[in-house]
């Protein structure tokens, strides 16, 4: 079963009825449960403020569980927001983010491109990851964000796109993955990439 | 690189999708949600929903259609028309659009810009802007003037003072439709897109004018803009939607197929 983490983010629904019209199993999570539950696998989706989804996830214990569950080698999906709260701080609030990928979401400087960093641009998949499977070659996804995932390390960086200049648009290390598009906004590409990392 | 945009536009009344002629007569042309489906599978970027219902009559704004477009649609789509307070773009929202658009409401009260935006997020906030041009003696263009409730009521304002003013508040995109240009099908107001381009640092997607496809690579190569809104070039079946990226395409535009 797919847990997705509810905080009130504003792409929940459309992440949800994507993942069910995809026919997997999905359970919203509100609040930790127990592990007996069978949740496989999490999405933490995520449109807003870094600063303010924190505060919901510390304050709900979901970031506490989160973690836990991490821990224990449940994989992970951050979409967007989502994404960006993988890594340990953001610049958006100047908040610590969950600290599950090493590195920093800064901003996008306006003299580069205009900002939001709104509209289809191509992703380029550098490692070959999974997440990818079945989708051509720098294919198109549809983005929304201010913000940008920096991970500390090269090889956390499994997805480029070039707004001025190139930023990491897929991340992951392990069990953990965040993608800065959003996949359930970005047609039959978005939807076979969450059909990628559900089954 | 970012991609330059095809945005159908699709009029919805009544919870059914319509096409106008002379902005009157409505014809049913289908289903928002099969319309904006068969638009998707066809390569559209993004979908704008125009609801007369609300913005001719003042109904309550008439979510079920916007939840069905939300459940058979995976890209992106704004709804305009009607929206006057920010709880109608949480009810928009929470139905599943992913933008609201708002015209008249924020000339009326410019706030309601910023505290949607606060709340939601610029990149959910768009800026409808009925625009005419204003001409001198020599009939040339002296500025813009904006127009309220679908081009009736012209306002004083100009238009660039207002859409900065309006991008300041929190508008995160722009939809301008030149109204002498709307339904002529002679082109867009590719002077008034530059302008607007070169003033404000959000999106502009041009509406109004699109008849042929030199419309549209002279939009985009010549007014800069960022996103094309095309409705009746599609929707008497003139031209498709992948017809137009592939032209665009060999214009050396850069468009995702």
């Amino acid at each position: 079963m797919i847990g997705i983490i509810d905080y009130g983010a504003g792409n929940l629904h459309s992440v949800l009825k994507a993942i069910d019209r995809l026919g997997f199993e999905t359970r919203l999570i509100t609040k930790p449960i127990d592990h007996e539950e069978s949740i496989t696998k999490l999405i933490l989706p995520g449109v807003g403020n870094a600063k303010v989804a924190m505060d919901v996830l510390n304050n709900s214990g979901l970031s506490h569980y989160i973690k836990e569950q991490v821990a224990e080698g449940t994989p992970i999906l951050g979409v967007c927001l989502g994404m960006q709260l993988l890594l340990e701080t953001s610049e958006e609030g100047n908040t610590e983010g969950l600290g599950l990928i090493k590195g920093s979401v800064p901003e996008f400087k306006e003299n580069i491109e205009k900002v939001p960093h709104m509209g289809w641009n191509q992703v380029k998949d550098v490692q070959n990851h999974f997440l990818f499977h079945d989708i051509p070659e720098n294919s198109d996804f549809y983005f929304v964000h201010s913000f940008y995932a920096k991970p500390k390390e090269e090889r956390d960086i499994l997805g480029v796109t070039n707004y001025g200049f190139d930023f990491a648009s897929v991340i992951g290390n392990e069990q953990v993955m965040g993608v800065q598009f959003h996949p359930e906004k970005s047609g039959k590409f978005g939807i076979q990439l969450l059909d990628n990392y559900c089954k | 690189m970012l991609r330059k945009r095809i945005v159908p536009a699709i009029d919805v009344l009544n919870d059914q999708a319509v096409k106008y002629v002379q902005f009157r007569n409505p014809t049913i042309i289908g289903d928002p949600a099969e319309l904006g489906k068969k638009y998707t599978e066809d390569g559209a970027d993004e979908l704008i929903y125009l609801d007369t219902t609300a913005s001719l009559k003042n109904q309550d704004l008439k979510i079920d259609w916007i939840r069905k477009v939300a459940e058979q649609v995976y890209i992106p789509f704004s709804v305009i028309g009607g929206v006057r307070t920010v709880d109608d773009f949480k009810r928009l929202l929470r139905a599943g659009a992913d933008k609201v658009g708002v015209n008249s409401a924020a000339v009326q009260r410019p706030e309601l810009l910023k505290e949607a935006a606060d709340i939601y997020g610029k990149q959910c906030v768009v800026l409808g802007l009925d625009a005419m041009p204003i001409y001198n003696e020599e009939n040339e263009i002296l500025r813009w003037e904006v127009y309220t409730h679908s081009g009736h009521e012209k306002t004083g304002m100009d238009v660039i003072e207002w859409v900065q003013q309006a991008t300041d508040l929190g508008a995160g995109e722009i939809i301008c439709t030149s109204i002498h240009k709307d339904g002529m099908k002679n082109g867009y107001d590719v002077e008034l897109i530059k302008l607007l381009s070169e003033k404000v640092n959000v999106p502009i997607i041009a509406s109004g004018g699109a008849g042929k496809l030199e419309h549209i690579e002279e939009v985009f190569k010549d007014g800069n803009a960022d996103a094309a809104l095309v409705a009746s070039m599609i929707h008497y079946g003139d031209y498709t939607i992948s017809e137009i990226k592939s032209f665009l395409h060999e214009k050396n535009i850069n468009v995702r197929f």
